[in-house]
């Protein structure tokens, strides 16, 4: 490794900002892929995958990718859920990979819920 | 770039948690998360010292910001499999708060993370200590490139001035006056010193912050000598802190490789390296002249001041020693301003302090809390209170040099002053707690014994004084105590500490003087009365079993190591004082719903030997418990 100028000091401080985003926090939204064991047999593996390669393919680094257990609609399994920040939580069920590209672009990157396949809208209420 | 990962799990790698096996645990993380093929999404990032000590070994799951602590290997495999695949946290390896049920999931619920504000720890548990690109990304070197670019030595040193920043290594001596008294100095070379030899029994601020955050204190070394031009800088570190030399070490280097030390430092024309001296663990080497000797290759003796290091130090030349907790706050003060750290702290004390919380409490471990906090917000909110139900009675701050802090003044704000006021000392940041089971003579003793041990000699006053001081509270705590002792220790506790060159010596009677300033009641109960109201020193305490609440299980009897319990199983056991060594076994083995053994001091041991005696000479057989 060469000596650093300050104009590559700066540069680097860019590049590495990259590589700790998931511990600073800042998020402005959150994609849950439901792993319980009938998200995984019905496929939730490929799908949060898919999510991974398409975050990384387009340097997110402000929306949360995550997992969380059965959402308790086995039937439709493999579901997700997108929370965009000031919106209502968004479920996706019956992912395949070609679904999880369009939620990604259509709606994680433009902000458009894609209406005809959403499974429903809102969280259920904690009892 | 490296791939994106959804999930990193900060693995505490401080010494403590090391200890508790954390290195072993992350291997076994590792080796789960590849069983299940999932490398590629979560990493395990080894960080500095977490801070919860207590909870060691511990990690915090990133982003989600769960905090797991106590971890084993064995549940590394269900953690893996429930959380980290199928994404259902597990909440046994939470952190639940004394005394309730439901756990608290996220380190932000935390009371013990929640109320500290972090400047110098600002990025432990977030970098890998390893990895200078990690510091570098949490805006580290912003602050020497600042300097480099827009910023005179003159300019620095008006800035760290207007702060208020004051060495955290005990004194608080202003930061930017020591600069500037090396700056103007003729002489040259200048040199620069870390100091990184933490002595003080409970303490371990320096160790945690060379763990968690070496770069830190690099850039800080930097800007300092920047400031006063000096091209040659020292940290000096004890050998028995392997893990802070060795991270120390591979930050050095990697900054080296960077160009951020060495020859033209960023292409600015200022040169600046630094080199690790090891300490060998004497006390003394933290006081800076013997430091200074120590580093020249002499015996670490003390030195008459003045002149000053800042005039003459290192080979006579200027020479600025700065703790290196002080050295970490360099970077953020010229990073962010002056005014906005000014704007931290009380009238007198500006920033932060790092304290190692310790002793009779319930969350132990380093803490970083703004001046002016007061020590009940430390003690009960941050420390979540005294275990067992037990009163809180003082706290001991500033180490061997420092002193306690009754509970009347619970709620007095923590700075510089105040803690001087109240006869104690900032000192480097020891924070022990101690609670109505803990006797301040013995206290005292501890102190002196190690102050005792580590005094270099030189001074009569500091050699034979704390002798002779060790020498009175033996006397004192093993019953022996007599009249006018309590005066004869003030007299020699001042004469010390007029007599005595340097600060071992100048503070070595602090705690003698603290305690007997708030506690002057329990020293003389155990001289007039021979009484220890903490039921400690055993000279003056006996165990005894309650004959109506013994139920004669032989508990006691079995592990007894001297042999000194007699009784027979449904008879009740009797202790034979002559043989008892006072272990305390008996205490421990007999069960909690029958509570027969009793620790008793003063007057109250003559009662219960008469009422021991009554039962020794009694017919045995009426004890029988089956028939009483």
């Amino acid at each position: 490794m060469p000596k650093l100028t300050i104009e590559e000091l700066r540069k680097k401080r860019e590049s590495t900002k990259k590589g700790i985003y998931l511990r600073e926090g800042n998020f402005r939204g959150k994609v849950t892929v439901h792993m319980g064991t009938c998200g995984i047999a019905s496929g939730a593996r490929e799908i949060m995958s898919t999510f991974l390669d398409e975050f990384n393919s387009r340097d997110i680094t402000d929306i949360m990718l995550t997992s969380s257990g059965c959402a308790g609609l086995c039937s439709e399994e493999p579901m997700v859920t997108v929370e965009m920040k000031g919106y209502a939580p968004i479920k996706y069920g019956k992912l395949n990979p070609e679904k999880t590209k369009r939620i990604f672009n259509e709606h994680i990157i433009e902000g458009n819920v894609i209406e005809e396949i959403v499974l429903g809208i809102g969280s259920e209420r904690a009892g | 770039m490296a791939e994106k990962r959804r999930i990193e799990l900060m693995a505490c790698a401080g010494t403590g948690c090391v200890a508790g096996g954390a290195f072993q645990i992350i291997e076994e993380l590792e080796k789960e998360i590849n069983a299940r093929g999932l490398d590629e999404e979560i990493s395990v990032v080894p960080t500095g010292c977490n801070g919860f000590c207590g909870q060691g070994p511990l990690m915090v799951v990133i982003p989600d910001n769960i905090f797991y602590g106590w971890l084993t290997l064995d549940d590394i495999p269900h953690l893996v499999e429930e959380h980290f695949l199928k994404g259902r946290p597990v909440e046994k390896l939470m952190f639940t708060p004394p005394e309730e049920k439901e756990p608290l999931p996220l380190l932000s619920e935390i009371p013990f993370f929640r109320k500290q504000l972090l400047i110098v720890l600002r990025n432990k548990g977030i970098i890998d200590p390893e990895k200078i690109d990690d510091y570098i990304a949490r805006d580290g070197y912003v602050a020497i490139e600042k300097v480099l670019t827009s910023m005179s030595p003159e300019n620095v040193i008006e800035e760290i001035l207007k702060s208020g920043l004051r060495g955290r290594g005990g004194a608080g001596f202003p930061t930017g006056r020591k600069w500037k008294i090396a700056s103007q100095q003729e002489k040259t070379p200048k040199y620069l010193i870390a100091n990184c030899d933490e002595g003080d029994p409970g303490a371990y601020m320096d160790r945690s912050l060379l763990e968690s955050d070496p770069h830190s204190v690099i850039e800080g070394m930097c800007i300092a000598a920047y400031a006063i031009s000096s091209p040659e800088g020292f940290i000096y570190i004890r050998t028995e802190y392997p893990l802070a030399l060795k991270r120390m070490e591979t930050a050095i280097s990697q900054a080296r490789e960077y160009g951020l030390l060495g020859h033209d430092i960023l292409g600015s024309g200022f040169d600046f390296d630094i080199e690790i001296r090891g300490g060998s663990g004497a006390f003394v080497c933290g006081e800076e002249t013997s430091l200074i000797h120590s580093i020249e290759g002499d015996i670490p003796e003390p030195r008459q001041r003045p002149p000053f290091p800042a005039q003459s130090g290192l080979w006579g030349c200027p020479t600025v020693i700065n703790n290196v907790e002080t050295l970490a706050n360099v970077p953020v003060i010229i990073a962010r301003g002056a005014d906005w750290y000014s704007g931290i702290g009380t009238e007198t004390s500006k920033g932060t302090k790092i304290f190692s919380l310790v002793g009779k409490i319930h969350n132990t471990g380093l803490i970083e809390v703004p001046m002016g906090i007061t020590l009940r917000e430390i003690v009960y909110e941050i420390g979540g209170g005294i275990p067992d139900g037990k009163q809180f009675k003082a706290v001991q701050t500033g180490g061997p040099s420092g002193g306690c802090i009754p509970s009347s003044l619970i709620d007095s704000p923590i700075d510089f002053e105040s803690l001087q006021q109240a006869g104690s000392m900032m000192g480097s940041g020891g924070m022990i707690v101690v609670d109505e089971d803990t006797c301040v003579v013995d206290v005292s003793k501890f102190f002196i014994q190690f102050t005792n041990d580590e005094s270099c000699g030189k001074c009569v006053s500091c050699r034979d004084g704390s002798d002779a001081i060790l020498e009175v509270l033996n006397r004192i705590s093993d019953g022996e105590g007599r009249d006018g002792d309590v005066e004869f220790l003030e007299e020699l506790a001042e004469t010390v500490k007029d007599a005595s060159m340097c600060g071992l010596g100048q503070t070595l009677p602090n705690p003698v003087l603290s305690t007997l300033r708030y506690f002057r009641d329990e020293y003389d109960a155990h001289i007039n009365e021979k009484r220890c109201p903490a039921l400690h020193c055993r000279n003056l305490i006996q165990y005894y079993i309650d004959p109506d609440k013994c139920v004669g299980c032989l508990k006691c009897l079995k592990y007894c190591p001297t042999e000194a319990i007699t009784g027979e199983l449904k008879f009740v056991h009797i202790i034979d004082q002559d043989k008892c060594s006072k272990c305390g076994q008996c205490l421990v083995e007999c069960p909690s719903k029958v509570s027969a053994v009793i620790k008793v001091t003063g007057s109250d041991i003559d009662n219960l030997e008469q009422l021991t005696e009554i039962v020794a000479c009694s017919e045995r057989k009426t004890m029988n418990i089956g028939t009483a």
